[in-house]
């Protein structure tokens, strides 16, 4: 059952970057029309058919792996995060009827592919419950969440279809460079996963005695080559070399390591993107969009909030109080992942306000589903691996 | 303040832009499309500018400084994740000293700014004061207007009002009887609400999904309301209670009516042994994972009406209390936080002697959390015990002392009398032993005796919360009201469609408050195949025009 839920998330994996190359064709390909007129580039509907099965193939994943663990398998952040992508592919299969758009396919699904891959680099096997979270309240609560946050994402795949449609590339500006920056976190995602793969594959291991912060002798493990070590390290595997410079005591070395290797691999991807095409990268996707109505992807945007807003309060606030006056005698501590779930909850309703009555309408409304997107990310990334709390996952 | 009259007659407040009875704009306006917020009605704040209450009035319902005032808190409640608050900070370390030990001079500056305690300070509670009362007035004032307007919309609309519609369409003609049969028709289909008069048609639907904002508006007010109680005496209790297996403690909060009973506790592990799916991860872990925190308690009542210590206790029930599965009564819970293994219970000794014979075994027991003073033996022997340090430390001043009353290190200090003494009497003095784990010392002289310990029991405490929160109903109402707020507002909206014939020409108007692209699919929907002239988005039109001008001032690209 365990090995068959996750077949079947390769699966999906694989149909939806079928879905993401039909969304292309569907936009890049000829328009033919038959005799009488009709569209007959039916590449957009089997875009849409392929991310429905990938949909069901990732539910099928979820599902056998609840039964098989015996709990929702949401637990810890290889599982909560594949649910994020899973949650946005149901999104987009709500919202791509109501507009039959396939832009938004082809923004979306390369979205929910990264978010799969980013949550593969953890940990995937099988983890019991601890009793803080053996509840039903768990599947209630980070399933409402995750769906939220899933539909939440569809507006900030729609925020960059609008920002790449609409700005103007061809003199430098803030926005040309805030475009360009959201490219160049992509990309470093794309470098970290595939580095963290392929190194994977090989099995490469460095290992370092090192002294840690408590001045005490300690080993570090290395699963990409070393470019800072960390604090007096000193190499005992056979792979591995000694790295130019060491980190102080108080910096998690190997983390560092990985973040640099993220970032260099980002520079040379977007590096060679940006040579090739002689022009900033969202300048090369731009002709792909010409044809897109900017009113209508702003519409999506706003409507993705408009309907992710409601569930993930209900998921992310409501259900959460609920459970944490059940497991942890009070409905609010102030713990960090409770305030960065009221932030993203504060953000959204600035949004709504902005939009509603101050006419925050298009390029505005797009930066700041962008933004929303990115407080959601760091509140499941950088909230649970580096500031401490009650929600420690991973 | 005066009222101004419309060409159609009504006479309108003050600072209306567009007539409350025909619609037709009050106030000359560059704009292509009207302002329809609150469907162009006066609001107080609009129009009284004047006195102290006015402007405070129109400051806090100005929808501005309202997104202010939620950024502000959402950008202050972020800084209090920087680093710990002071309740999360390790128990025995102290604040002052914590902050710049662990983070150096950015947690200094972080505690003198008394981030620490961010979302207690009072700025921070002025804040929340602030989005309070911020909500109440704007909601105010945009209720009443909002209300009135929406109550009596005529159906005939004045051209203008049309013409300054997003979704907006006019041409040559005049419809048959039946292109307006047709299109009641369909708009009923698509459960509009139809009225006519004179030929001119007015379609509604999902009025009450404009409420929506209001309805979630009053829910967080009432939460907050809540929240605030919590400050109020007797409304909130937070107790803490440490229970030894096989003891029996008062409930506080409950007037000395409800007792509890620890009757066993245990923490059990995961099998890493265990061949099944959570073996890999059991054993990449560095310790055991806990699988369960539980306290086997049973709660007991006092009978009414009597007092005193010696009543019987009525057993009301039993439950296992766990992490997730507190015990619950008259609205009291009580929680399993913590837990304290193998903590001293009893000492058992024997006295011994290499020079007397005792003529019999002498083993008495000292209860460490309720040791008794004296122990008397068959024999006429006799010991007293002298003092007792439960958790034994010498103090500043060099003088034994105990840390509380957790017998973690006990000493005793036992003073031994032979049956020929008289420990009433004056000037006896009998020999004296200091007893604790590994502890055993003659403290004047040599003994003849030695009180050896022989055994010790131990127990297992399990630390309860004791919780009781009154101000949870209004949360739950709060937050229940809020929820049903958001869905209306969020998931219908109010469409409105007017259809007009004028002079031989044909008008058609759209209005949603949100979703148009909906409203332009029923409009086509009602148009098709009938005289009723294609509807456009002027907006849309505005859009391209400003793409051409933008692409003109951008050149040649
Ligand atoms: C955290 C606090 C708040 C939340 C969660 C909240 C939520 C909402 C929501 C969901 C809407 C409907 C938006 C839409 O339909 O797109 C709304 C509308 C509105 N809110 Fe708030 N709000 C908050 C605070 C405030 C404050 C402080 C003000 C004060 C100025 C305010 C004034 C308004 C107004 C004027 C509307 C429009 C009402 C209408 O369209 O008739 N809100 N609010």
């Amino acid at each position: 059952m365990f090995e068959f839920s996750s077949a079947m998330l390769y699966a999906a994996f694989v149909l939806y970057l079928l879905a993401t190359i039909l969304f292309a064709v569907s936009i890049t390909g000829k328009r033919f029309k038959d005799k009488s007129g009709e569209e007959k580039n039916r590449a957009g509907i089997l875009g849409y058919a392929a991310s429905i099965a990938a949909l069901l193939s990732g539910l099928t994943y979820f599902v056998t792996r609840w039964i098989a663990v015996g709990f929702a398998p949401v637990s810890n952040m290889f599982e909560y995060m594949t649910a994020l992508g899973i949650a946005m592919s149901l999104a987009f299969a709500i919202i791509y009827p109501m507009y039959k758009n396939n832009y938004l396919g082809l923004f979306t699904m390369p979205v929910v592919m990264l978010i799969i891959a980013y949550a593969s680099m953890f940990p995937g096997e099988a983890q019991p419950l601890i009793p803080a979270l053996q509840s039903n309240w768990l599947f209630i609560h980070v399933i409402t969440t995750v769906i939220g946050q899933g539909i939440l994402s569809i507006g900030f795949a729609a925020g960059v279809l609008y920002l790449v449609r609409k700005i103007d590339f061809t003199k430098k500006s803030r926005k040309v460079k805030g475009i360009e920056f959201i490219m160049f976190s992509i990309l470093s995602l794309v470098a970290y996963v595939g580095i963290g793969i392929g190194f994977g594959a090989a099995d490469y291991t460095a290992q370092f005695n090192y002294v840690d912060e408590n001045a005490e002798e300690a080993v570090m493990d290395y699963y990409l080559p070393p470019l800072v070590g960390p604090n007096e390290g000193e190499l005992v595997s056979e792979q591995g070399f000694t790295p130019v410079i060491n980190t102080p005591a108080f910096v998690r070395s190997n983390d560092l390591n990985t973040v640099l290797w993220s970032f260099i691999g980002g520079l040379v991807l977007y590096g060679g993107i940006r040579g090739i095409g002689r022009k900033p990268v969202a300048a090369s996707l731009q002709p792909v969009v010409k044809n897109v109505n900017p009113q209508t992807v702003d519409e999506i945007s706003y409507r993705a909030i408009a309907i992710g807003f409601p569930v993930f309060t209900l998921g992310g606030l409501i259900f959460a109080m609920i459970w944490a006056q059940i497991a942890w005698t009070r409905f609010w501590g102030w713990d960090p992942k409770e305030v960065w779930a009221l932030i993203t909850f504060l953000f959204y309703a600035a949004y709504l306000h902005l939009r509603l009555s101050r006419g925050w309408h298009g390029e505005k409304s797009a930066w700041l589903c962008v933004i929303g997107f990115a407080l959601i990310m760091f509140n499941l990334v950088f909230v649970n691996l580096i500031i401490a709390g009650l929600h420690s996952y991973a | 303040m005066n009222k101004v009259t419309c060409e159609c007659g009504h006479q309108n407040p003050y600072g209306t832009y567009l007539c409350e009875s025909c619609g037709k704009p009050l106030q000359e306006s560059d704009e292509k499309v009207a302002n329809m917020r609150y469907e162009g009605v006066a609001r107080r704040s609009q129009t009284y500018k004047s006195s102290i209450v006015d402007k405070i009035w129109n400051f806090f319902s100005s929808v501005k400084v309202g997104i202010w005032i939620i950024v502000l808190i959402l950008v202050t409640s972020s800084l209090g994740t920087i680093f710990p608050q002071e309740m999360y900070i390790p128990p025995g370390t102290t604040a002052t000293e914590y902050y710049q030990e662990e983070y150096g001079i950015a947690g200094q500056l972080y505690y003198d700014l008394g981030f620490h305690n961010l979302y207690s300070s009072w700025w921070y509670m002025m804040l929340i004061a602030a989005l309070g009362i911020s909500l109440v007035i704007a909601s105010l004032d945009r209720f009443v207007p909002l209300y009135r307007a929406l109550k009596k919309q005529r159906t005939t609309r004045h051209t203008a009002f049309m013409k300054k519609q997003r979704v907006f369409g006019e041409s040559e003609g005049s419809l048959t009887e039946e292109d307006r049969t047709i299109m009641k028709e369909r708009l009923k289909q698509k459960r509009y609400r139809v009225k006519e008069e004179n030929g001119n048609l007015f379609a509604e639907k999902n009025r009450f999904s404009r409420w929506g904002p209001y309805v979630n508006h009053i829910g967080l007010i009432i939460f907050l309301i809540g929240g605030m109680l919590r400050f109020f005496p007797g409304m909130y209790l937070d107790e803490y209670v440490w229970i030894r297996e096989g003891e029996r403690e008062v409930i506080s909060g409950t007037n000395g009516e409800y007792f509890v009973e620890n009757r066993e506790f245990m923490v059990e592990l995961y099998d890493d042994q265990e061949e099944d799916l959570f073996q890999e991860a059991l054993t990449r872990e560095d310790n055991p994972v806990v699988s369960n925190f539980q306290t086997s308690a049973t709660l007991y009542k006092r009978p009414e009406g009597i007092i005193g210590d010696n009543a019987e206790l009525e057993k009301v029930k039993d439950h296992d209390i766990r992490v997730n599965q507190p015990l619950t009564f008259e609205g009291i819970s009580l929680y399993q936080v913590d837990y304290r293994l193998n903590e001293l219970s009893t000492f058992t000794f024997t006295v011994e002697s290499d020079t007397v014979d005792l003529e019999e075994d002498m083993t008495f027991q000292v209860d460490l959390n309720d040791p008794a003073r004296y122990y008397e033996f068959e024999n006429g022997y006799q010991i007293e015990l002298l003092e007792y340090f439960p958790n034994f430390y010498i103090d500043n001043n060099g003088e034994p002392s105990t840390q509380n009353r957790v017998p973690d290190n006990p000493r005793i200090i036992f003073e031994l009398f032979t049956p020929d003494q008289d420990p009433e009497a004056e000037g006896t003095e009998g020999e004296l032993s200091l007893i604790g784990v590994r502890v055993n010392e003659e403290l004047n002289g040599e003994r003849d005796h030695v009180i050896r310990m022989e055994d010790v029991e131990l127990v297992d405490a399990t630390g309860l919360t004791v919780r009781r929160d009154h101000t949870l109903p209004f949360l739950i109402a709060g937050g229940a009201i809020f929820m049903v707020g958001l869905i209306q507002g969020s998931y219908w909206h109010h469409r409105r469609i007017w259809i007009q014939e004028k002079a031989g020409r044909l008008y058609v108007a759209g209005h949603a408050n949100k979703n148009w692209h909906a409203l332009k699919r029923d409009l086509s929907f009602v148009s098709e195949n009938t005289r009723l002239p294609e509807a456009a988005d002027q907006l849309d039109d505005e859009a391209e025009n400003e793409e051409e001008v933008q692409q003109k001032k951008g050149g040649n690209a």
